[in-house]
């Protein structure tokens, strides 16, 4: 796989999503997922950039420039535990909502809110695993579907 | 003892100072007011441009020619926004820079208060850094922070946005002291292991060349870098922004490579194996197509930034670091190596040989800019600082004059900023008192920024200017002879209006006229003679001079267009 996760220590000060952002698509790089959110260091988040292997060097080392960004780690596949968070909002009614139910359930889901015609599903999962999901509930009508974007963790010390 | 208490506007002024900030520039206006208040007071020489565009060139023609940080001051808005093509190219060309802009009220801020821009957001990509301020307190502190960031690794200008009503609270002074900015660490010093490697490259080079930039002059390395070049025999191509790293009246300089280069430099490169490349970023003016560029090269480069390296050209041997530092771990650990270059200097001395620079001034012909640029060298000091617009002129003066010395050629190379000239000129005169500052330019690019001619009147700043009056954009009629089929859409500016020599004496300053090649000796000595005074030479050129050698943008450097007569080979 050509994907390459990056997991960016930045000074949570105003404007460092902004610098990011504008580093990226100022060098136009490929980016397939960022994320961003606090740490349990005071004063720093993290981002989780997914990009292509073509454009990791260049990404790692133009981002490196930015004064607030503090660490760049490019997490090794093979022992990199990643997730994503989805929220679904799936239309049903009455001869649907168990086999809705029943096979979000299956897929590891959390029904958040069931409704008389819709349902609100949780799920935690790989990026694929969410996919697989969306296609298995796209025939009965997905009314809004939200991600929160990819975030990994290395696996060893 | 109360401590004495500061107000904001007071602590900028006392942090500069603490800086040893001798000069700034800049216009005031609403939200900066209360910092020009105790500016009024203070030491510091403030030279109030006309417009914050040249406020900002002022500022990095005094940090180019200084290798000091230059300081530059606007108000909110329209003064912010008028600064950015001065940030961008000091971005491009690395220039230390502090830019110092009021704000709106923080309480007004996000409401399209009168005069207010989001000057942060818009310089993120004109600045190497920037802030908003958000208490008075953090004043000193950053503006320190800032400095230290403009001038050290990299160089480049740095915002620091500060809104009126925190330059009027007050606190007290704390000096400022640099502490670890934990995203913010440059490396300096080059790794020893990649030096080894890299001398290991140049011992088993026939054909070394050094292919050398901005970056030595940045890193005050031009003595290592003679000593490199001359101890081992290496031959040095400098580029746009490295002319005058590198004495161009020594035999192993090569001079500029690129799009408008000599022929030598250009096919020198190409045929050399092996690229020591100092302090340069590959730029397309200099390797055309790089697919093309220096195939037979292998390549060692050394920059302090490592986001260069590898950008544009994969190097075998990657050296991150400041250029001084590079160039003497090479020295030293060559030691008493020697690289045998004579068959290589050779090639490189017939080549020049057989492929001079070449003008054609005729008796009775219009003026052409390199023979008024050989008679002006002719007659000016050694350590003239010359700085030029953006254009033809530029691609002849840097052809044609003699550089000797780092930080006397100053222009606008990465962003090409026609009226960037006479400004960064003026911050240079004003760096310099006491030496020749000559800004060349061409008419489109004067045009542009000449009001600042009245800034050099009014605050005495004696520099001699020469507009090359080719009644063009000079530059943009060659293109468009090129590659349009000589439709001059909108290049066409007159010889005749303005009046140059009028319009240099309704701003204050002298103004003179050459026009055939009988003028020209007597002309110049008349513009040294003022002394007193800006004095401009209105000089009348041929618009249908062109700039050779050429190599199209996009084409290998292995076809290098030598005259009008070569442009059949496109
Ligand atoms: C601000 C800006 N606008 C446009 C250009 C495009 N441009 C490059 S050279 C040039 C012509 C410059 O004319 P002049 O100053 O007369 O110089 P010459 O080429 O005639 O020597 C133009 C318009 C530019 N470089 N900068
Ligand atoms: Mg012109």
């Amino acid at each position: 796989m050509s994907e390459r996760i990056l997991s960016v220590l930045v000074e949570d000060k105003p404007g460092v999503l902004a610098r990011v952002a504008l580093t990226i698509s100022r060098r136009g790089f490929n980016i397939n997922s960022l994320s961003v959110g606090p740490t349990n260091i005071e004063g720093r988040s993290k981002m989780t950039i997914v990009t292509e292997l073509e454009s990791v060097e260049q990404v790692k080392k133009q981002l490196n420039k930015l004064v607030n960004v503090i660490k760049i780690v490019e997490l090794d596949p093979d022992n990199t535990i990643e997730s994503e968070v989805l929220l679904m909002k799936v239309s049903i009614n009455k001869e649907t909502q168990t086999s809705v139910i029943e096979k979000a359930s299956l897929s590891g889901a959390k029904s958040v809110d069931v409704g008389q015609d819709y349902a609100v599903f949780e799920l935690t999962g790989t990026s694929k695993e969410l996919m697989k999901f969306e296609k298995l509930l796209k025939p009965y009508g997905i009314i809004e579907m939200i991600r929160g974007g990819r975030i990994a963790i290395q696996t060893k010390l | 003892m109360t401590k004495e208490m500061l107000t904001g506007a007071e602590l900028i002024v006392r942090t500069l100072e603490h800086l040893k900030i001798s000069t700034v520039f800049g216009l005031p206006g609403g939200a900066i007011l209360p910092a020009y208040d105790p500016l009024y007071d203070s030491p510091i020489r403030h030279i109030l441009a006309r417009h914050e565009q040249g406020a900002g060139h002022m500022a990095e023609g005094y940090a180019q020619a200084t290798g000091e940080l230059g300081v530059v001051i606007a108000t909110s808005g329209p003064g912010a926004t008028n600064l950015i093509t001065s940030l961008n190219n000091a971005l491009m060309d690395s220039t230390p820079l502090l830019a110092i802009t009021g704000q709106v009220a923080t309480e007004a801020i996000g409401n399209d208060a009168f005069q207010e821009a989001y000057t942060v957001g818009l310089t993120i990509s004109a600045t190497k850094h920037n802030y908003l301020i958000t208490d008075v307190k953090e004043i000193p502190q950053i503006l320190l922070e800032a400095k230290h960031i403009a001038t050290s690794g990299r160089p480049g200008p740095v915002l620091v946005d500060i809104p009126k009503d925190i330059l009027n609270d007050k606190t007290s002074w704390v000096e400022p002291k640099l502490e670890e900015l934990p995203g913010y660490k440059p490396t300096l010093e080059a790794n020893p292991r990649m030096i080894q490697q890299a001398v290991e490259l140049i011992k088993n080079s026939k054909k070394p060349i050094l292919y050398v930039g901005g970056g030595i002059i940045h890193s005050k390395a031009n003595q290592e870098l003679f000593e490199l070049s001359t101890k081992y025999n290496i031959p040095v191509v400098t580029t746009l922004m490295g002319r005058g790293a590198f004495p161009d009246g020594n035999d192993l300089c090569i001079g500029m490579p690129g799009m408008h280069g000599n022929y030598t430099a250009t096919t020198s490169i190409q045929n050399s194996d092996l690229l020591i490349a100092l302090g340069v970023r590959f730029d397309d003016r200099v390797t055309a197509n790089p697919k093309f560029f220096a195939q037979k090269a292998k390549v060692i480069h050394a920059d302090i930034d490592p986001a260069e390296i590898g950008k544009v050209r994969e190097p075998e041997v990657p050296i991150v670091g400041d250029a001084k530092s590079v160039i003497k771990g090479l020295i030293e650990t060559l030691a008493d190596t020697e690289v045998d270059t004579k068959d290589w200097l050779k090639e490189i001395k017939e080549m020049k040989k057989s492929y001079p620079l070449s003008y054609n001034q005729e008796e009775k012909g219009p003026l052409k800019v390199p023979y008024v640029l050989e008679e002006l060298q002719k007659m000016s000091e050694e350590d003239s600082i010359v700085v030029s617009g953006v254009g033809q002129h530029q691609m002849w003066i840097s052809l044609h004059w003699k550089f000797t010395y780092p930080n006397t050629w100053l222009n606008s190379g990465g962003l090409g900023t026609m009226g960037y000239s006479l400004p960064a000129a003026i911050g240079a005169k004003v760096a310099f008192p006491d030496k020749q500052v000559l800004a060349l330019d061409g008419d489109g690019c004067f045009q542009m920024t000449c009001q600042e001619l009245i800034t050099a009147s009014t605050e005495n700043i004696p520099l001699k200017i020469v507009v090359f009056n080719n009644g063009n954009h000079g530059m943009v009629r060659q293109w468009q002879k090129i590659f349009y089929d000589h439709r001059f859409s909108a290049s066409e500016l007159t010889h005749h209006t303005p009046d140059y020599v009028a319009l240099a004496e309704a701003m204050g300053a002298v103004g003179l006229r050459m026009v055939e090649k009988s003028d020209v000796n007597r002309v110049f000595e008349e513009m040294f003679k003022v002394n007193d005074r800006p004095v401009l030479v209105d000089c009348v050129v041929d618009p249908d001079d062109m700039v050779f050698p050429m190599v199209p943008a996009g084409g290998s450097n292995d076809v290098v267009l030598l005259n009008e007569d070569d442009l059949k080979k496109i």
